[in-house]
């Protein structure tokens, strides 16, 4: 589905993508770990349009994505959840996730997703009207999750959705993940909480200073000593 | 001072002050998504004086007819400064983009001057707007009455728009997080555009009955309006609409009082907006509408 091959990209003279070939399966959830500064946030904004790549390739469904701009991403069924959250605290929940579905015109749909999205997440039904900047960081990361899937996504790609979250609400998350991903949206996670993604994962990359070191399935990674020893806490023995 | 006499000196403040309002809120809105003052805000309000004139003095249109082809002209005018001035330097620091919006301003004050000439002309009055009217013992031009209730009209549709349509709710999006709506699919540079085409088109009114309240026009008119409404922005807190109204009401009603209360003053009469802003500056930094600046994680 999504295909990227030798991506390069930098800020100024500071690279932070060294060549990373990453593959995204249809249905699948493929996440990606790494430590701060690894280059995680980067492979997204690449993906997205938002970092300018240097050079290799990003084709999604076998269009070439480096010549697409950003507002047209969701219009191809990508979409982000960018970290941080990033919900528009100036407009209401309903206004987030609608504006979630600003580029689609059929308003009956629409009306349909909005009722599975308050389903899905009752505590956003009893804040419709109140501004997004008024809730909790917890509300606030389902209303993100929200609105990204108000955009109807194929691709919904998540940038550390349990950032700064208590334990019991990442739970929660990461239940939603499986869930959305039950009704058929494929995944590409990126998460410094290297347990909790690998458990969901069908495939997964750690990423290290620009560059892919290792990849299998997420029960393999989970067993492998040295992710175990640098990204899960675990010492030896 | 007799009632009716601080009755009549109120009514011309608040007419003063809605005009004031109307132009205010177009660097309000521009600052609010771009946080970048306009500086050429004044001149296109300028602009749309003389295209007024144009119209019914050299085209021979009927002032209703003139007086729309004014609105859409200025839009116009407006977006084409966006596009010129600012949308090539959307990624330039913002240092940069001040300044091209302060030669923006210079160039349309010249452009003026050679299209137009530098001579002051007479705005065509239209009768039934500048007729004399006496409610009780108050007599005061129909205009005086007009431009309130044209005003409150205006500022009812922008909040619509900007409240309860998608354009609205796009605009409010960008104005927090551009990179955040252009991944919701918002068209950005459309919805900035569009903004400077709204703040235009209520210049071009704010325009038009500012012309026919002080009939005389020249290019560097632009000037003393677009400092003071800016600084109106500022008094309510810039980048919120309603501060922008709120401060339109404060100035104008300050300075026709002002002028009133101490006819000595009269000469300071520019000074009363520029103290005002000082104070406001020293006691409420951020305006009186306007948000605290709290840094989030």
């Amino acid at each position: 589905m999504l295909k990227i091959e030798n991506l390069c990209v930098a800020y100024g003279y500071v690279e932070a993508l060294k060549g990373i070939t990453l593959n995204v399966e249809e249905g699948k959830i493929v996440t990606l770990i790494g430590a701060n500064g690894a280059g995680k946030s980067t492979t997204l904004k690449a993906i997205v349009g938002l970092a300018k790549a240097k050079s290799g390739s990003i084709t999604y469904q076998g269009k070439n994505l480096l010549q697409e701009e950003t507002k047209n991403m969701v219009r191809n069924g990508i979409t982000l959840v960018p970290e941080g959250r990033r919900v528009f605290s100036n407009l209401s929940v309903l206004e987030n996730l609608k504006i979630g579905a600003f580029y689609r015109k059929d308003t009956k749909k629409i009306e349909e997703d909005l009722e599975w999205i308050y389903e899905l997440f009752p505590k956003l039904k009893e804040r419709t009207w109140q501004q997004a900047g008024t809730l909790s960081g917890g509300e606030q990361q389902m209303l993100a999750v929200g609105r990204a899937l108000m955009s109807r996504p194929k691709l919904l790609m998540m940038d550390e959705p349990s950032l700064g979250l208590a334990p019991l609400i990442v739970k929660e998350i990461f239940n939603i993940i499986k869930e959305i991903h039950k009704q058929g949206v494929t995944i590409l996670l990126i998460e410094q909480n290297a347990n909790a993604a690998l458990k969901i994962a069908d495939e997964a990359y750690v990423l290290e200073t620009g560059t892919i070191t290792i990849k299998g399935t997420g029960s393999e990674l989970l067993k492998d000593d040295e992710i175990k020893k640098a990204y899960l806490g675990e010492s030896h023995g | 001072m007799s009632f009716s006499l601080f009755m009549q000196h109120l009514t011309n403040g608040i007419s003063l002050g809605s005009l004031y309002a109307l132009i205010a809120i177009g660097y309000t809105m521009v600052y609010g998504i771009l946080r970048l003052i306009n500086f050429a805000h004044g001149e296109i309000f300028m602009m749309s004086l003389y295209f007024a004139f144009y119209g019914v003095a050299i085209f021979a249109m009927p002032w209703y007819v003139s007086f729309i082809v004014t609105v859409i002209i200025t839009c116009m005018l407006g977006m084409l400064v966006e596009r010129a001035a600012y949308k090539t330097l959307r990624d330039s620091p913002r240092i940069t983009v001040m300044v091209s919006a302060i030669g923006a301003s210079f160039f349309l004050q010249n452009l003026a001057v050679v299209l137009f000439g530098g001579r002051p002309k007479a705005f065509p009055t239209v009768q039934i707007f500048t007729d004399v009217i006496k409610i009780g013992t108050v007599s005061l031009q129909r205009l005086t009455l007009i431009i309130p209730v044209a005003t409150i009209m205006l500022l009812y549709s922008l909040l619509y728009l900007v409240n309860k349509t998608k354009t609205g709710m796009a605009m409010r999006a960008v104005s927090k997080d551009h990179e955040t709506a252009r991944l919701m699919g918002v068209d950005v540079n459309r919805t900035i555009t569009i903004t400077f085409g709204i703040g235009s088109i209520l210049a071009a009114f704010g325009g038009i009955m500012w012309g026919m309240k002080f009939p005389q026009i020249q290019p560097f008119m632009g000037v003393m309006p677009g400092l003071k409404c800016f600084i109106a922005a500022v008094i309510g807190g810039v980048g919120n609409i309603y501060g922008a109204v709120i401060g339109g009401f404060i100035l104008g009603i300050g300075e026709i009082m002002l002028v009133a209360m101490l006819p000595q003053l009269t000469g300071y009469r520019d000074a009363f907006a520029f103290v005002l802003l000082i104070v406001i500056l020293l006691l409420k930094p951020t305006g009186i509408m306007g948000e605290k600046i709290s840094e989030k994680v």
